[in-house]
């Protein structure tokens, strides 16, 4: 019998459960190797959640590109096979796989205010571990660094006293124990 | 030893080394340097086409039926643009190319210069791997590289973007010696380990079938003689997809024909029953697997490839095997040999009745007609005059490019030229003229269809100019035809915008040419106007005329699984052949 079906394609695959990976990869430092990247995860509809990139070896022309990403295993997977076959990538590893890598990064966070909530604001920066980068009569500029959700209930409480700009890196990972990329 | 020239030369130069003998291009402000040196060497030899896309799909032909990169150079902009659809194409069927593309000088980059585009942003998705060459310094290492990332792996299309100011700046230009990436190394040897595993449950089958694909094509000749000698030494059936066809001889018992939305009854029945699926560079893409969770539900798979991405993307396989499928299938022949490993013989004696009562359904049978030339006729008639000589076959896309897929049958492997993963109406024209220049005494056919053709009909006057006799043999039927099918199908035989009215009278447009243009309508008089088509020197256009309405069976539709196959009303009753089990799955 004729499918009354009018697509093109099979149905879509059922929903299967995701889960959220960090991902180190090593690159050629060379033009346009982030628009190869960013643009393989648009073009075939993976997530990005955070992307840092920076050298990381100046004279081999390397540079370490960590992108955090979710989807299902089997996306996973295939998210690492397509960046491993991309030219200018050296490697590829699934921190998350690896055991608990150890994940940071750097906010940050101008707040503005006068009286009692510029007192809490610095009380809650020194009960953070922030540091002060910036004063003016009216206004701080906070550094902190850390775990993600630890700068996500920060800002949250930056918000209350007078939450100005945030400004934040995006996550550097790296795995534990003594082997290298 | 390093020689000293300019970038322009260097081009040149690096083309010559890397052994390019033609190159399909289009001349233009921002490669005119690149054109200069060209105009000072007799080597190497430029093929001016009509149209970018043309010269695209020329380098395509020229490089699949060779074996070869083939190599395109155009201006910057327009130029550029125009090879998208080329270069995507050769992306998806996995085609080495080597793109030069002109850009404007570097101080303009940016400055929406006049025929400036974002080339290597453009390209970046439909190559893979393209070069913006800012410094002379940087030239001679990327043109080689270019070479050796199109070949190596899984090939592909590969663009060298070089700006004005650099082929006009001076450099040295040496041969790189080893001609390698610094980091791009593909793995060809698979795992022995895997290897041996797949082996062991290759042994234990009962209903094996090895589906094969491009990939034994890009692997070489000898990897097409190594899965013959591994089919025969297995005793297994075979099929394999549109892009693989030729790998093994058609003509061969063990082979059941094409599989997929298309393919025979035999084949996709057998992917769907077997109890062990050996893939052979092939991808699982949707058109072979019809609905996913339908898709061969009892089998253990084996997948080889040298793409580690193609492993375990639409189907999850038991066995994976990364590598070049001519060093794999080495070592499973030798391994095979060497452990005297025996497949069941009497389950495998069992799967081959089986297959041989789906055989007797005779799935591409069709009403012949003696008022109307049907179009599956035309092309048994052709493969019957041609068959015996050395001849290359091209499609454009469609119906005729199914039917061609279905009553051509291939023996060898670089003998067919299609566009398979893009679907690419317009490349068979193109694509011709890029096989003819490789094998210029060959009999090259275009089999296409009147609709496709006429995208890319500008390149007749490539062939006429080069010398290039392609025929190209028109299954006419004023519709384009599978759009119609389709409609027919599934929107209720409402043919939005699929007839062509006001096309061109083809024998006067071949005239317009300086080409030999013919029609034929009437079946009994077939045979002779393609004996004519054969004999008569230099390019030829047959319009057949064929049934406005025929469809192409069997038929898969979308989203349903190989057992759901529509046949066509002449398919054999095979109630007496298949038992009620058998019956249950048509």
């Amino acid at each position: 019998m004729p499918d009354t079906s009018t697509s093109h394609y099979p149905a879509a695959p059922k929903v299967e459960p995701t889960a959220r990976h960090t991902l180190a990869v090593t690159v050629d430092n060379e033009p346009g190797v982030l628009a190869r990247i960013s643009g393989m995860f648009s073009g075939r509809g993976y997530n990005i959640e955070s992307l840092t990139v920076s050298e990381t070896e100046h004279a081999a022309h390397v540079s370490r590109i960590t992108i955090v990403t979710s989807g299902t295993t089997h996306v996973i997977e295939q998210i690492k096979s397509q960046l491993e076959r991309l030219v200018p990538v050296h490697g590829v590893r699934d921190l998350t796989t690896e055991g608990e890598a150890i994940e940071r990064e750097l906010a940050l966070v101008k707040v503005a205010g006068k009286g009692e909530h510029r007192v809490e604001a610095l009380r809650l920066a020194a009960a953070f571990g922030a540091r002060t980068l910036d004063a003016t009569l009216t206004s701080f500029v906070f550094e902190l660094t850390g775990a993600t959700d630890e700068i996500d209930r920060f800002i949250a409480m930056m918000t209350v006293v007078g939450l100005v700009e945030v400004s934040r890196t995006g996550i550097a990972a790296m795995s534990r124990g003594p082997e290298g990329m | 030893m390093q020689e000293e020239m300019t970038g322009a030369e260097m081009v040149v130069r690096a083309l010559k080394d890397q052994g390019v003998e033609h190159v399909f291009g289009y001349p233009g402000g921002a490669v005119l340097p690149i054109y200069d040196a060209l105009f000072h060497q007799e080597e190497l030899r430029h093929i001016l086409v009509r149209h970018e896309q043309g010269a695209a799909h020329a380098a395509e032909g020229y490089a699949r039926s060779t074996g070869k990169v083939g190599c395109l150079l155009v201006t910057s902009g327009p130029g550029a643009t125009n090879v998208v659809t080329g270069l995507t194409d050769a992306l998806l069927d996995s085609v080495p190319l080597v793109c030069i593309t002109g850009q404007v000088p570097t101080h303009l980059i940016g400055s929406d210069a006049f025929q400036e585009c974002d080339t290597v942003g453009i390209t970046r998705h439909c190559t893979k791997h393209n070069y913006l060459v800012k410094s002379i310094v940087d030239l001679p290492r990327v043109l080689h590289e270019a070479f050796h990332v199109a070949r190596t792996g899984r090939p592909g299309p590969v663009v060298v973007d070089v700006p004005k100011d650099v082929q006009f700046a001076r450099g040295l230009y040496a041969r790189p010696r080893d001609n390698q990436h610094k980091t791009y190394r593909p793995r060809l040897k698979g795992d022995l380990g895997k290897i041996k595993a797949a082996l062991a449950l290759m042994a234990q089958a009962r209903r094996p079938v090895f589906y094969t694909g491009g990939g034994i094509i890009n692997s070489g000749r000898h990897a097409a003689t190594l899965l013959r000698e591994l089919v025969h030494l297995t005793g297994f059936p075979i099929t394999s997809t549109l892009m693989g066809l030729g790998a093994f001889p058609a003509s061969d018992k063990q082979w059941l024909g094409m599989l997929g939305m298309h393919g025979s009854y035999e084949a996709n029945l057998a992917m769907h029953d077997c109890d062990v699926m050996i893939c052979v560079g092939a991808r699982f893409d949707d058109r072979i697997t019809g609905r996913l969770d339908a898709f061969s539900p009892n089998s253990r798979k084996i997948h080889i490839d040298i793409d580690p991405s193609s492993i375990n993307k639409n189907v999850k396989v038991e066995i994976g095997i990364l590598g070049d499928c001519g060093y794999v299938l080495e070592d499973m022949v030798r391994l095979w040999r060497e452990t005297a490993a025996r497949a069941d013989r009497s389950a495998l004696a069992g799967w081959w009745r089986t297959i041989e009562g789906w055989r007797a359904k005779k799935c591409f049978s069709y009403r012949n007609s003696s008022e109307v030339i049907k179009p599956q006729y035309a092309v048994q008639r052709l493969y019957a005059a041609v068959k015996d000589r050395d001849h290359y076959i091209t499609t454009e896309v469609g119906q005729h490019q199914m039917w061609a897929a279905q009553f051509f049958h291939f023996q060898e492997p670089n003998r067919w030229m299609t566009s398979g993963g893009l679907g690419t109406m317009g490349y068979g024209l193109p694509a011709a003229i890029g096989v003819q220049l490789a094998h210029p005494k060959a009999l090259v056919i275009d089999i296409a269809g009147e609709a496709s053709v006429l995208m890319n009909m500008q390149e007749m006057s490539t062939a006429i100019q080069h010398r290039a006799p392609v025929k190209v043999f028109i299954l006419n039927n004023e519709y384009m035809g599978m759009v119609r099918q389709w409609q027919e199908l599934l929107h209720g035989g409402r043919y939005a915008e699929s007839y062509t009215a006001a096309l061109p009278d083809f024998v006067k447009l071949a005239q317009a040419y300086g080409a030999h243009g013919m029609r034929c309508s009437d079946p009994a008089k077939l045979d002779a106007a393609i004996a004519e088509m054969i004999s008569t020197p230099g390019p030829v256009i047959l319009d057949c005329v064929v049934s406005k309405e025929e469809n192409c069976f069997p038929m898969i539709p979308s989203g349903k699984a190989h057992n759901e196959m529509l046949l066509g009303e002449t398919a054999e009753d095979i109630g007496n052949v298949i038992d009620e089990k058998g019956k249950a799955l048509v």
